[in-house]
């Protein structure tokens, strides 16, 4: 029962319980960090430190929070972490800390690390809560991925900064795709995802 | 927990995980500035041997891709001045390594407002004194290259970058940007290798001695030797960058300086010293018109 429900804790949330696709939440920072897939990569780990962590955080304390104030202990708990993660994106990661810029910062406002510490980890073990937090930001950093890819071959004609479709402007054959490199184009490739999850695990339309 | 909501353990558990937090938040900020402050002078060492084309000519490759010893070696022959921008004088009393051009321009008693109807670089204020770069040719004192500072609004963005000059001190010998937040693709293509490699052997000023360079609408004229191509989609990123090239070579901008210092460099041509460092010049020359606005250069 145990080792069932820790799988179920940590997969679950990539396919059955995806954050972004599933409960629509992080959408935000989905569309501002996906145009390459180092940043992305870099992006899904940071999260997955700050979601894993805050929650085996907040779960510790869980029984000496005073409900009054446990939202803004939460937030507290977070910002710190996410403090800390940048600092050492800054420290030994400069580059892409520098093109990750604020969003680093506005981890603190993803959704889905409010949504843990509230959702889970006030209810559960530490152990479970640390789980739940790596396997949700895995979830995260899936999405993350798979819109990157797309992004970064489309708009860039590369991949992990490998160039593969040689660009016209660099005498080559591929005209990029420019709307790629924008944001709003993270909405159509994450749209197209739900469609494809949804396709495949139909209970998770909602009822209209 | 009997008064777990009781006003008293709230205060209590709230200031305790303020103090626990704070802890470790400095803790880190603490222990990491030193990689930190490393890195970032790391990447403005390679943003300069970018603008000023060394780490092509030298290894062949951009400055990202090398080593922090293949800068270190390049970046020996870098040296770095503060500037007055209004005298063109060098300033010695700071120490170049601490100065922020950056946390100067914000503050009101070391920055001036900007007013230049003619290139408008978008940006309020400027810094009253600039730190400028020297390349020395290799086991030499002789000047290269000079690397000025520039920076002005592009359409979302500040772009800042660095302008490379050749001794002559009127031909371009590079234009690197080294943050921006241009839209990618369009007006981040500012960045594009290819985009940059035209800036080099432009010429700076026209034949009456006003910056000149520019970048054209659409596909340069073939004979120019003023123009870069336009990037295209990004008007106002290609205006923006036409704007702070001029400015910050014009009169308001390093005019005076480099008026100075194209004196510096005949001078030291004439004499031919090769023990004189140019610290040691400096006071020589003479500033009285220092304000004018001559072509620099001859």
């Amino acid at each position: 029962m145990a080792k069932s429900n820790v799988s179920k804790v940590l997969f679950g949330p990539i396919f059955d319980n995806n954050p972004i696709a599933l409960q629509i939440l992080g959408i935000c920072s989905a569309l501002a960090v996906t145009t390459s897939i180092n940043v992305s990569v870099v992006m899904s780990v940071a999260v997955i430190a700050v979601v894993a962590f805050s929650s085996a955080a907040v779960s510790a304390i869980r029984h000496y929070i005073p409900t009054s104030i446990r939202i803004i202990v939460q937030m507290t708990v977070i910002a710190s972490l996410v403090i800390v993660v940048d600092q050492v994106l800054k420290a030994f990661l400069y580059d892409i800390s520098k093109q990750l810029s604020v969003f680093v910062g506005l981890i603190i406002t993803n959704c889905i690390v409010m949504g843990r510490a509230e959702g889970f980890a006030m209810k559960n073990g530490v152990w479970m809560s640390f789980l739940d937090g790596i396997g949700n930001g895995l979830g995260y950093g899936m999405v993350l991925l798979f819109v990157a890819f797309f992004r970064e071959l489309f708009g860039s004609g590369s991949l992990f900064g490998y160039e593969l479709l040689k660009l016209s402007r660099d005498g080559g054959w591929y005209n990029p795709n420019n709307l790629m490199l924008l944001p709003p184009s993270a909405f159509f490739i994450i749209g197209i995802l739900i469609w494809v999850i949804r396709l495949n695990k139909p209970e998770q339309i909602e009822e209209s | 927990m009997p008064q777990r909501d009781s006003v008293g353990y709230t205060i209590l558990v709230a200031s305790v995980l303020c103090v626990v937090c704070s802890l470790a938040v400095s803790a880190a900020a603490v222990a990491l500035r030193p990689y930190q402050e490393q890195n970032k002078i790391l990447d403005r060492q390679r943003n300069i041997l970018d603008a000023a084309g060394l780490a092509m000519g030298e290894f062949g490759r951009s400055a990202p891709e090398l080593s922090k010893e293949q800068i270190d070696e390049l970046y020996s022959r870098v040296s770095e001045k503060l500037v007055d921008l209004e005298t063109g004088e060098y300033v010695t009393d700071m120490d170049p390594k601490e100065y922020d051009p950056r946390e100067a321009a914000k503050k009101p008693e070391t920055s001036v407002e900007i007013t230049d109807p003619q290139f408008d670089i978008g940006v309020p204020k400027r810094e009253t004194i600039a730190r400028v770069y020297f390349v020395k040719k290799p086991g030499s004192d002789a000047i290269q290259q000079v690397v000025l500072p520039v920076y002005g609004k592009g359409l979302w963005s500040t772009l800042y970058g660095y302008l490379a000059l050749k001794n002559d001190l009127e031909t371009i010998e590079g234009l690197t940007f080294y943050e921006h937040a241009e839209t990618p693709g369009l007006g981040g293509e500012v960045d594009n290798t290819k985009w940059k490699a035209q800036w080099v052997g432009l010429a700076l000023y026209n034949d009456e001695g006003d910056p000149a360079a520019e970048v054209a609408k659409g596909a340069a004229p073939e004979d120019s030797e003023h123009a870069v191509d336009g990037l295209s989609g990004a008007t106002i990123t290609s205006r923006g960058v036409t704007n702070l090239v001029r400015y910050w070579a014009g009169p308001n901008g390093y005019g005076p300086f480099l008026e100075q210092l194209s004196k510096e460099i005949s001078g030291e041509a004439t004499l031919a010293e090769p023990e004189r460092n140019i610290d040691s010049g400096v006071e020589q020359y003479d500033i009285d018109n220092a304000g004018e606005k001559e072509p620099v250069g001859e």
